[in-house]
């Protein structure tokens, strides 16, 4: 039976001093005790309208009895039914604005803490003997362009079919931006590489450094490589710019190279990783969501003196997690909202020593809905910094999409796909996650992924292509 | 990884390898390159595409010391592997249809101009290497590109082969109609300073002058905007615009600022690297 407690059991973190320094996890996860406690907060409403907050419906009160009632196995079970990546969801969700926007006691009490179980019971699986091995029993093979969560969650369900699935990754690590842009103390990296060793031994195979559009033509797959169906799930890579004097000046990055540098080149550990990134004393990072507060954390953690959010509108229309924004605040970060950077100064060698900002106000909704911010006129300060991390966005990367005939696109860059398959413009071709919505979130760019394997899988079934599982050998 | 099928000290400073890698071989075109990573915790950096055979499978590049990565890229021998090749990337370049066309190299840029002017000569253009270096010794792949093109030209700062000066003044000679007379195109892959002086040499004239930027890279995919390069005023991604860019219309004094982002890290990483050499002998 449900029990009543108006405040949701807190998640045990590490204290704000220690971690702003450091690249290790910030939260430290609910033990047993805290996860029965906190899962008997679940009312099992009649209408779990929870569900439908979630992008990928987790049957959420069913998995919520189950850790109740202490039943792990069962709770892993569920969850992992229609979530293939809870540990990493359940770390970077942005639950407040979904299932627990939608929960019932969110109403009056704080809602329950769904995000806090499905990363509970995500790691007690990660701690048992995986129990899959590779099954493929069709000879059909599909390829899978991009390693990010959409890649990974739609080569996982494939295989899971019986397809043998190869991975084509243009950097030299798997993982899209769980690997690059998502730092180690929001999602260590070895929940990361778990995720991915579980996707081997279903027998997926992964070809880092193959850039489709370079290396191999979206053309080869099919044709040279045999290839029956292709998915693509490129992401948003390509980083925006404010087209503002001064852009170019040393100290100047796009946060895509920021945390790329720290991140996958592990800039954190240079001299003995050999990548570097100059961090100065003051850094500045333009923008509020999730990607603008990873950057200004790292910048402390790498030795930033003073991290700085400049924000063109408030509080209210920022876009990042609330958790993230309070951890941010938690290890000092300063928030400039209703700043409009103008101009990035620089010294006579080049580097950068300020930035000039316009103070704005907030005027009517403008076409995203959110108040659109006007500049106040004669309100222009310089803010002094050495860094200045551009977090402002990124659209499709058009790499693949400039050398491919026949893959449409929108206007702004985004893989035109059918929305309940994923299917492109190409027959045997479908797509999913960033590179289709354009910047999204990590359940949404899995949710893609799950529904192009489906697709997928009766695009190829239809086909009459199934083997006999006796004769099946693991094609070269 | 990628098996060293081939080795060979150019200058004391410059190594050939010839790598096994065919499905770059197979789709490489002049003017690209390939990012390498050749250890765990490795740097990203980029190398020209020197030459390639898609029937053997294997690609030549030629890497010049310069900092940690590179002196250690050119301690491996033929046997060993690089642990991450990833390529061709960056646009080829664009051949013009017809006319004389002067491929312009310095330092390693002109190992990159083999598969370039095999490729003009294949199409029936005129053809002429511009070849420079400070001293004789120093001089790579003259030989290699006489197989290649009859006119090959060599310019030493010092005199001690061919032409005596830059290769800037040598063109700028061609360009005012000594044999073989003045060009239609010009690319210049080199030095950034040697392909300033190139591009001011042709821009009165107007002959047309791609110059091959090598920008501070991290991915090569167009994902760090790291290696922007104003063109026009307008910023471009070399590792995709380019690396081959209009010469006249290139932000050379900004570029060179760029490239010094790190010139503090790359001394400390440097000395690492003697410092553990010191300790093994
Ligand atoms: C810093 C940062 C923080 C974020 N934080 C959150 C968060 O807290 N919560 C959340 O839900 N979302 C967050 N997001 C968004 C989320 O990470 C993305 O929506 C999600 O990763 C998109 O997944 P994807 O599979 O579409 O592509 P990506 O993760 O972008 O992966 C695409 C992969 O494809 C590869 N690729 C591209 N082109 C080619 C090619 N031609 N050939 C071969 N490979 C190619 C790329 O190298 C990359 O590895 C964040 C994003 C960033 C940048
Ligand atoms: C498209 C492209 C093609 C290239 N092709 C070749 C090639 O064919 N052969 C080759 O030897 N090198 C090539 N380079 C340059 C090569 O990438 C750099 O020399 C290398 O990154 C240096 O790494 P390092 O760790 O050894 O030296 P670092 O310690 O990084 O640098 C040592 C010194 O070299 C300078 N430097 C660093 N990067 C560059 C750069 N990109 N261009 C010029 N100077 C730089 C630094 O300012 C410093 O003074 C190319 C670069 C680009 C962008
Ligand atoms: S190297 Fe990152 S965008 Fe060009």
């Amino acid at each position: 039976m449900p029990v009543k407690r108006a405040d949701k059991t807190s998640m045990p973190q590490r204290e704000a001093q220690a971690r702003a320094r450091d690249f290790l996890e910030v939260n430290k996860g609910y033990t047993p005790y805290h996860a029965a406690f906190e899962a008997e907060r679940c009312l099992r409403c009649q209408n779990p309208v929870c569900v439908e907050g979630c992008p990928v419906r987790v049957p959420i009160p069913e998995f919520m009895h189950a850790v109740a009632t202490g039943n792990m196995q069962e709770a892993a079970k569920i969850l992992r039914t229609a979530n293939p990546l809870p540990a990493i969801c359940g770390r970077v969700c942005p639950q407040e604005s979904q299932c627990e926007a939608e929960c019932h006691l969110a109403k009056r009490f704080e809602p329950v803490g769904i995000g806090y179980l499905e990363r509970f019971v995500a790691d007690w699986e990660r701690a048992q003997p995986p129990a899959v091995t590779a099954n493929i029993t069709r000879k059909e093979k599909v390829a899978i362009v991009g390693s990010g969560p959409s890649g990974l969650v739609c080569a996982g369900e494939l295989a899971r079919l019986g397809y043998p699935v190869t991975i084509y990754e243009a950097l030299h690590a798997p993982g899209g931006v769980l690997r690059y842009g998502i730092p180690e103390f929001r999602l260590p990296k070895e929940i990361l590489d778990w995720e991915i060793g579980i996707l081997k031994q279903m027998g997926v195979e992964i070809n880092c450094n193959v850039v489709i559009g370079k290396t191999l033509t979206l053309d080869d797959l099919f044709g040279r490589l045999g290839f029956s169906a292709v998915f693509i799930g490129t992401g948003a890579g390509l980083p925006q710019f404010l087209k503002i004097p001064g852009e170019n000046l040393n100290g100047v990055f796009s946060a895509n190279e920021y945390l790329t540098r720290i991140n996958l080149m592990r800039a954190f550990q240079f001299p003995e990783a050999d990548t570097p990134l100059r961090v100065g004393e003051r850094v500045a990072v333009i923008g509020a969501g999730n990607t603008a507060m990873d950057a200004v954390r790292s910048a402390l953690r790498m030795g930033a003196k003073k991290g700085m959010i400049v924000y063109r509108r408030s509080e209210k229309e920022m876009s990042a997690r609330v958790e993230e924004y309070h951890h941010a605040l938690e290890e000092g970060v300063e928030f400039h909202w209703l700043c409009n950077p103008v101009e990035v100064l620089g010294d006579e060698s080049g580097w950068v020593t300020g930035l000039k900002c316009q103070k704005m106000k907030l005027g009517e909704p403008d076409s995203s809905g959110r108040a659109r911010p006007v500049p106040i006129a004669g309100s222009e300060f310089v803010l002094p910094v050495d860094n200045v991390v551009l977090a402002i966005g990124t659209t499709p990367n058009p790499l693949l999409v400039k050398t491919t005939p026949g893959l449409g696109t929108t206007k702004r860059g985004c893989l035109v796909a059918e929305e309940s398959t994923g299917l492109t413009t190409r027959p045997h071709v479908y797509a999913g996650g960033d590179a289709v919505t354009g910047a999204a979130t990590v359940i949404l760019a899995a949710g893609a992924g799950k529904r192009a394997a489906a697709a997928i899988h009766r695009d190829l079934s239809s086909n009459n292509g199934s083997l006999d599982v006796n004769k099946t050998r693991r094609p070269k | 990884m990628a098996k060293i099928l081939e080795t060979r000290k150019l200058t004391p400073v410059t190594k050939y390898f010839l790598l096994d890698a065919p499905l770059i071989a197979a789709a490489a075109q002049p003017g690209q390159f390939v990012m390498v990573r050749i250890r765990e915790g490795g740097e990203r950096i980029p190398i020209t595409i020197a030459d390639y055979d898609r029937e053997a499978g294997a690609l030549a590049i030629v890497v010049q010391e310069a900092g940690a990565t590179t002196k250690r890229l050119c301690a491996l021998e033929a046997g060993q592997e690089i642990l991450d090749l990833a390529g061709p990337l960056g646009s080829p370049v664009e051949i013009p249809e017809s006319g004389h066309i002067c491929g312009v190299g310095g330092g390693f840029g002109t190992a990159a101009l083999l598969c370039l002017l095999r490729e003009c000569i294949r199409r029936g253009h005129p053809t002429t290497a511009l070849v420079g270096a400070r001293t004789k010794e120093l001089l790579i792949f003259v030989d290699e590109l006489k197989q290649v093109c009859t006119n090959v030209e060599v310019c030493t700062d010092d005199g001690s082969a061919g032409f005596k000066g830059f290769v800037s003044q040598r063109l700028e000679q061609l360009i005012k109609g000594e044999t073989p007379g003045r060009p239609d195109f010009v690319v210049a892959i080199g030095p950034m300073a040697m392909m300033r002086a190139v591009a001011e040499v042709t821009r009165g004239p107007m002959v047309k002058t791609l110059v091959s930027m090598d920008p501070l890279m991290v991915d090569g995919t167009g994902m760090c905007g790291g290696c922007r390069v104003t063109v026009a005023g307008e910023p471009k991604f070399a590792c995709v615009d380019g690396p081959c860019l209009d010469g006249h219309e290139v932000d050379f004094e900004e570029a060179m600022r760029r490239n010094k982002m790190y010139v503090r890290e790359e001394k400390l990483a440097l000395e690492r690297i003697a410092c553990a050499a010191g300790k093994e002998s």
